[in-house]
């Protein structure tokens, strides 16, 4: 018989709310599981889970457009049509790279068929075996273009694992923000957990990822980390999320064991002196009667 | 003077330097936001925001009584943003890159320059400094045109903080390029000093100057320091963790309002920046 296959996403609207440290303990608490790590521009998931990939893979998307200087007469035509600024003239035409888009359009329009367009290879993708089970993920390159293509990619790549293996839970590292890369990490999730802290910013950023998955219509529940630094804030954030439909799972407490568990490269939930690490497996207990 | 501020990763405290960094300035200083994304320096320097406008980019709308369905603005088209079935040709607005391409090919007119909002730029004032930022709007999925909508907003002559976007991919950099310093800010965790190696290598690449500043130095270990060494990269200041500071941050207060002392503190970074940049 088929196994229906449950994603789950889990979000921040911004790095630096534990995110990572709270997915790592998720990936130790779950059975069964795969792991996608979407943060594919700085990922730090690997750096507590130590993976060691079994697949590594290029990625190459789109295109780049290179002068071939000996055919160019510095006509300027492609500089002129150039609507990303990425085109100089000297001599010749000089094109940076970082700024190219991959349109085509002086390729297209060079009197001199001056200009080829080369793939462009924008980054490695991985399967890679941890304690926890199989982790996908990926590493763009510094500079290229995080445009969801690669984050699509590794999902995709994600699902066919568990379908072939037979594994019913994918559990997702999403990526930061609120973008392209981010639209493209919610796509096909059945339930995105949104980790927040109580400040004034991080209030903010969650009403903003919490319009997006209202956007997308994701089923959004979320974790108030580090909530006793200020626990009038984490009250009103509990009280706006009810109001709009997605519930608090449960409250972190600020915990120095957290960054003591980083260093050592383990999970908190692995830590038994852990203050915070109690209060994530309450919250992974809770997430489960939810799927 | 441009000094940006970015961090390889959110979170690091990013925006409690760069916003502590334009008050503590003493002058005219320009503060730019360019994490259209999330931005967030409007809540700790509260700007009087009297000024908005809504950035749109050019996309093409069809003119269908004009289209012949020649195919030629789907084929040059490089994003998929145009469609065509049989004798229909249809446009996806919301992929398109505004390259203007099909434009330029189309020979029969049928494409009208259309436009798509992409988010609001705001500006105004908050005390001395000129405040400047945007909100990409949701669901939108390209962020880079706006960012250059507010960098545009850089005045030359002014010293400009430039609060850069999380990350080390395209709009990091967009963010970067044209500064004439980056700090990075950073924790001493193994994530830290794992983002901070990311962002690090992009400046060198460009040989763009830069310092780091390390946050809550005293809660990890000394492997980012020890990385700042082998790399020659200064460690500009360290701000050990108080949790004064984390709760003046959760109730938007500014970081030399909880710690006054650290307003000369930054200003004389400042100046030691500028003075660097001069040589
Ligand atoms: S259009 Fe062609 S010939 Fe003219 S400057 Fe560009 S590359 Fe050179
Ligand atoms: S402007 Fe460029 S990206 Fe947009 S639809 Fe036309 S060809 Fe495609």
């Amino acid at each position: 018989m088929e196994q229906t296959i449950k994603e789950v996403l889990i979000l921040s609207g911004k790095g630096g709310t534990g995110k990572t440290s709270i997915v790592g303990s998720f990936a130790h608490l779950a059975e069964n599981k795969i792991l996608v790590d979407c943060d594919v521009d700085a990922s730090d998931l690997h750096l507590l889970l130590a993976p060691k990939p079994t697949e590594t893979h290029d990625f190459k998307s789109g295109v780049k457009a290179r002068v071939e200087a000996d055919k160019c007469s510095g006509c300027g035509m492609c500089a002129e049509l150039c609507q990303f600024e990425s085109i100089t003239m000297g001599e010749t035409a000089v094109i940076s790279p970082l700024n190219c888009e991959g349109c085509g359009v002086c390729a297209h329009f060079c009197p001199e068929e001056a200009i080829v367009l080369q793939e462009n290879h924008c980054g490695s993708w991985y399967i890679a075996d941890t304690a926890y089970g199989p982790l996908v993920h990926a590493q763009l390159f510094a500079g290229e273009e995080n445009s969801g293509k690669l984050v699509s990619h590794i999902k995709n790549q994600a699902r066919q694992l568990a379908e072939t293996t037979n594994t019913g839970l994918i559990l997702i590292d999403g990526a930061p923000g609120v973008g392209c890369p981010v639209i493209a990490s919610l796509s096909n999730v059945d339930l995105a957990v949104v980790i927040t802290e109580p400040t004034l910013s991080g209030k903010h950023d969650l009403d903003r990822i919490l319009d997006l998955t209202e956007h997308f219509k994701i089923p959004a529940l979320v974790c108030i980390n580090k909530w006793d630094l200020h626990s009038e804030m984490s009250d009103s954030i509990e009280k706006s999320c009810n109001d709009r439909g997605a519930n608090v799972l449960g409250k972190i407490p600020f915990d120095r064991q957290v960054i003591t568990c980083q260093i050592q490269g383990v999970p908190v939930t692995a830590d038994d002196t852990s203050l915070a690490g109690y209060s994530i497996k309450a919250i992974w207990k809770k997430l489960k009667e939810h799927l | 003077m441009q000094i940006a501020v970015g961090s390889g990763k959110g979170g690091t405290g990013k925006t409690t330097i760069s916003t502590s960094l334009a008050l503590s300035a003493g002058t005219d200083v320009q503060y730019l936001d360019c994490d259209v994304e999330e931005p967030n320096g409007h809540i700790f320097l509260k700007p009087k925001l009297t000024h908005r406008e809504t950035v749109v980019v050019t996309v093409p709308r069809l003119d269908e009584s004009r289209c012949t369905a020649c195919g030629k603005c789907r084929d040059i088209c490089a994003f998929n943003a145009i469609a065509q079935f049989g004798k229909t040709v249809m446009i996806f607005p919301e992929m398109c890159h505004s390259c203007l391409g099909c434009f330029r090919v189309c020979e029969e007119d049928a494409l009208i320059e259309d436009t798509r909002e992409i988010g609001i730029l705001e500006s105004g004032m908050a005390g001395d400094i000129h405040f400047v930022h945007g909100r990409v709007r949701i669901g939108e999925a390209m962020g880079v045109p706006l960012l250059k909508a507010v960098k545009h907003k850089a005045e030359q002559d002014r010293l400009t903080i430039i609060d850069a976007p999380p990350g080390t991919s395209c709009p990091f950099v967009e963010s970067v390029n044209d500064a004439d310093y980056v700090i990075l800010v950073t924790e001493p965790t193994p994530f830290g000093l794992h983002d901070l190696k990311l962002a690090a290598t992009v400046l060198k690449n460009f040989k763009i100057p830069s310092g780091v500043i390390i946050n809550r130095s005293d809660l990890g270990d000394d492997r980012v320091q020890r990385y700042c060494d082998s790399e020659n990269i200064p460690v500009l200041l360290e701000i050990p963790f108080q949790r004064a500071i984390a709760e003046g941050y959760a109730r938007g207060i500014n970081l030399v309002d909880t710690v006054p002392e650290l307003r000369t503190v930054f200003s004389d970074l400042l100046t030691r920046i500028a003075f660097e940049v001069a040589q």
